[in-house]
């Protein structure tokens, strides 16, 4: 592969990237919760996926809207039963809770599908490629996985900044004791947030296990790159995200190109090293990682 | 129309007793001191047979002690100790094929750890809450990476460690368990006697709520450092103790978040914030292993979802429903004020 | 300790006992608003005013005591059912929503509006200050034009009565006259006022009744002809002999 190939191929993971990111992003943003069980229901919902489209013998993306809304409810139930009833018990708590819930996730699925890598039914989709000139060639996969991560992006873009529903969302972010003072009922809120937030990395999970292959502990994984992604590309910026997830994908796929085993090695140290040099991260939503009082945008 | 008069709470002159000890305390200061004795004791009267479990709970208590610094005293929720674990593992292997014996080695391998991570907290304690957290993994990632990249310690595979061979099996098991009980013991003293000095009300200052602790004048800053430092060099010391315990030193196994897992449900079960709360937390744990050892990947579904359910249901956990009940407090950390009747 | 009302009472408040956790901040607090009236409420800081208004709209539970609006009891109501039903509160240092436009905190406070009677236009009409900082962001204005900002987002909910905390804060004399000639035309439009002044000289002038809280307790109350100056500032301090 050519570094011109890797580099754009490097561009599309970062679509990956961010997509399973904005979900992160936007928890945190909105209700103060750095879901620590990110990871793992963004892989849930790869073996939602996997049951599904075995079950119903189709391609996974045929699944998708019976797997979208799904992920949307246990988002709904996991803020009612969970994240809601911990924000209560402090700040540390749903710290705590996400960390616990992570771990009988990771163990669940464990019990449930065994260790065995798996992968998900792609369709066509998956094994098809294009070629622009003579040496890029460019999986449709990851072109469709990029667009996917782009598209979502915009709509909770145009959802916050556009809709009053949005407006609602931007003012509890900012100040939540005040936004119910002016009569913003935050409770369903948080609870629609949570969902678009698990539906999101049930989605993204979804192209991971699509492209590559899954296990109940790949969500730890998933959970640490969509966090670099939010850093680099500094928290509070849904579009930061995308920019910091390509600053991973083309670091991976790059230094891949040389030696695979560094690879990941190389994305945690550009991390670190924005972290050292940039703890607001290359956009600064307004805050920086230690006050982060809200806004998003 | 009418009209208030002032307070009528103000009394000049009268004194208020403030006290930081109780006789409870020091009868449990006593007992811990008898238990400590006892518990050495143990090899001579008991043998094998009881000191591989005591091994296990002790290391529990070390590792229960020092995460509470962290998260119970200090605020900082990290999930990556397991970075300093698998440090000081590697570290006393380093130290040990070079001739150092394994037993002074504990208290290097424990320093290498604070060392290393004095620049590793330069850059996460930038970060705070649940991104703290995160980083904290991705520290612990990188160093098992590094560790797993590195053919000098056996890359992927690992390697085994040397030294106490020149013991006879009975005297390094003994040795083993008097080390791992020096090391318990100083966790939980150790951490205590920190607490109970200045720096204990700062650093709970810090953990509560950092920007009023600032503008009181506390350095926020050093406080976190210190208690990262100390942390880590204790994280380092048990990694250490479990080199010599296994006796083989692999990246999977010794950088494994399973560490991290059990500190904080024991801390969180037995009761986070106070001394009293690791200890017990490490013999919930230690009870539960043992009855669900047969369980496979239930055993960590359990023990997630008893972490959840303290955290939501009782988040002073064990020792902290019979403490706020009964008023009982055997390590006394803060400061009672008994105002005039 | 209540004042003759001349009209029915459009809130009426009744024996609040308000903790902070085991601190307790409002001491059976009774007062009583009528309809078009404007109500100052005085006292030194920690008094407890900011306490009442915010129990009275709803962001702060009362242990005990009622809160009755319009003959409905609102006491366990939560703030989006206060706001529907007439109550809106313009708190303490303005608390506008930093990343959102001027008009977009506007809209905001008609989340949960009591009616439509307070279109964007017209309170661009009586707030012209604002009108023309619309699409800039809330932090970006001055002091005075953010708190016109945060009355106006209050106005959206389109309220009966209005509570209105500490508005002059930290203002210059002019920006605080203009805000209050507006207030005037609000009375005139039938809203009904409680206001948090620090300023008795300015809240006597401008209000009928006078509510003085101290240490939680009310010190005084009274309609503000009934009362001297130097009684106001007697039961602000507290008897000190």
């Amino acid at each position: 592969m050519t570094w011109l190939n890797a580099v754009i191929q490097g561009l599309l993971l970062g679509g990956q990237y961010a997509l399973i990111a904005c979900g992160l992003s936007l928890a945190f943003g909105v209700m103060r919760i750095v879901n620590l069980a990110h990871g793992d229901l963004a892989i849930c919902g790869a073996y939602l996926g996997l049951v599904l489209s075995t079950a119903l013998g189709v391609p996974v993306w045929v699944t998708l809207p019976l797997l979208l809304p799904a992920a949307f409810c246990a988002g709904l139930a996991l803020q009612a039963l969970l994240f809601g009833r911990a924000l209560q018990h402090g700040a540390l708590a749903p710290v705590l809770v996400t960390f616990g819930l992570s771990v009988m996730i990771e163990n669940l699925l464990q019990v449930a599908a065994t260790s065995d890598p798996r992968g998900l039914n792609g369709g066509t989709l998956a094994l098809a490629s294009f070629r622009i000139g003579s040496r890029i060639t460019v999986s449709w996969l990851f072109m469709t996985a990029f667009l996917t991560a782009c598209a979502v992006l915009s709509c909770l873009q145009l959802l916050l900044s556009r809709t009053a529903w949005g407006r609602k969302v931007r003012a509890t972010a900012d100040d939540v004791d005040t936004a119910r003072l002016v009569g913003i009922r935050v409770r369903p809120l948080f609870a629609t947030v949570a969902g678009i937030a698990v539906a999101t990395a049930a989605l993204a999970g979804v192209f991971i296990g699509t492209i590559g292959t899954f296990d109940p502990f790949a969500g730890a994984n998933s959970l640490i790159f969509a966090f670099e992604a939010v850093v680099i590309g500094g928290i509070g910026s849904l579009w930061g995200t995308l920019v910091g997830g390509m600053a991973l994908g083309v670091t991976q796929v790059v230094v891949g190109q040389v030696n695979e085993a560094y690879s990941v090695l190389a994305v945690h140290l550009l991390f670190l090293a924005v972290l050292a040099v940039r703890p607001a991260g290359l956009f600064t939503g307004h805050q920086t990682a230690r006050e982060a009082p809200g806004a998003l945008g | 129309m009418s009209r208030a008069r002032g307070s009528d709470v103000k009394q000049a002159g009268a004194p208020v007793a403030v006290s930081r000890w109780n006789h409870a305390a020091s009868a449990a200061v006593a007992s811990s001191a008898v238990a400590v004795v006892i518990l050495a004791l143990v090899p001579y009267f008991a043998g094998g047979p009881a000191e591989q479990p005591l091994i296990t709970l002790l290391t529990f208590v070390a590792m229960a002690s020092l995460w509470n610094l962290l998260a119970g005293f200090s605020g900082l929720t990290s999930f990556g100790q397991h970075a300093y674990i698998g440090l000081g593992a590697y570290a006393l292997y380093l130290l040990a094929s070079h001739g150092v014996n394994p037993l002074p080695g504990i208290l290097l391998a424990a320093a290498v750890a604070a060392v290393i991570s004095l620049p590793v907290s330069a850059l996460v304690l930038r970060l705070s809450g649940g991104y703290f957290a995160i980083a904290t993994l991705v520290v612990a990632s990188v160093f098992q990476i590094a560790a797993t990249l590195s053919p000098s310690v056996g890359g992927t595979t690992g390697v085994s460690v040397p030294g106490l061979a020149g013991y006879g099996p009975v005297l390094r098991e003994a040795l083993i368990y008097w080390a791992t009980l020096a090391v318990a013991v100083a966790s939980v003293a150790g951490v205590y006697l920190l607490v109970r000095r200045t720096f204990g009300l700062d650093a709970r200052a810090v953990g509560s709520d950092p920007v009023a602790a600032a503008s009181l004048g506390v350095r926020v800053g050093r406080i976190r450092r210190v208690a990262y430092l100390v942390a880590a060099g204790g994280a380092g010391a048990v990694g250490a103790l479990i080199a010599m315990q296994t006796l083989y030193v692999e990246p999977t196994s010794v950088f494994n978040v399973q560490y991290s897992v059990y500190m904080l449900f024991m801390v969180l079960i037995g009761g986070i914030g106070t001394i009293e709360g690791p200890v017990i937390g490490a013999l919930v744990l230690f009870g539960l292993q043992e009855a669900l050892s047969s369980y496979g990947a239930w055993y960590l579904v359990i023990v997630g979802g008893l972490a959840v359910a303290a955290t939501l249901a009782a988040s002073h956990g064990l020792w902290g429903l019979a403490s706020d009940r009964f008023g009982w407090s055997l390590f006394p950390v803060g400061y009672r004020v008994r105002g005039p009747r | 300790m209540t004042p003759p009302a001349l009209r029915a009472p459009l809130l009426e408040v009744t024996g609040l006992d308000v903790f902070y956790g085991d601190f307790q901040a409002l001491f059976g607090v009774s007062m009583s608003v009528a309809t078009g009236g404007a109500t100052a409420l005085v006292g030194a800081n920690g008094a407890g005013k900011t306490t009442l208004l915010r129990t009275i709209a709803g962001a702060q539970a009362a242990a005990s005591g009622s809160i009755t609006y319009r003959d409905q009891d609102l006491t366990a109501a939560p703030p989006h059912q206060r706001i529907a039903r007439g109550i809106a509160l313009v708190p303490e240092g303005r608390r506008l929503f930093a990343s959102l436009t001027v008009e977009e905190n506007i809209q905001v406070g008609a989340t949960a509006a009591a009616s439509g009677d307070w279109p964007l236009d017209r309170i661009y009409g009586v707030f012209p200050m604002i009108a023309g900082r619309r699409g800039q962001r809330a932090s970006t204005l001055s002091g005075g034009e953010q708190q016109a900002v945060a009355i106006a987002r209050a106005l959206a909910a389109a309220p009966s009565l209005l509570l209105l905390d500490e508005i002059s804060l930290g203002l210059a004399p002019m920006v605080v006259e203009a805000l209050y000639q507006t207030l005037a035309e609000l009375r005139k439009a039938g809203t009904t006022l409680v206001i948090v002044e620090q300023d008795l000289r300015r809240a006597m002038t401008v209000c009928d009744d006078l509510v003085c809280l101290l240490e939680g307790r009310v010190a005084l109350a009274a309609p503000v002809p009934a009362v001297t100056r130097d009684q106001v500032v007697a039961a602000y301090f507290g008897d000190l002999t």
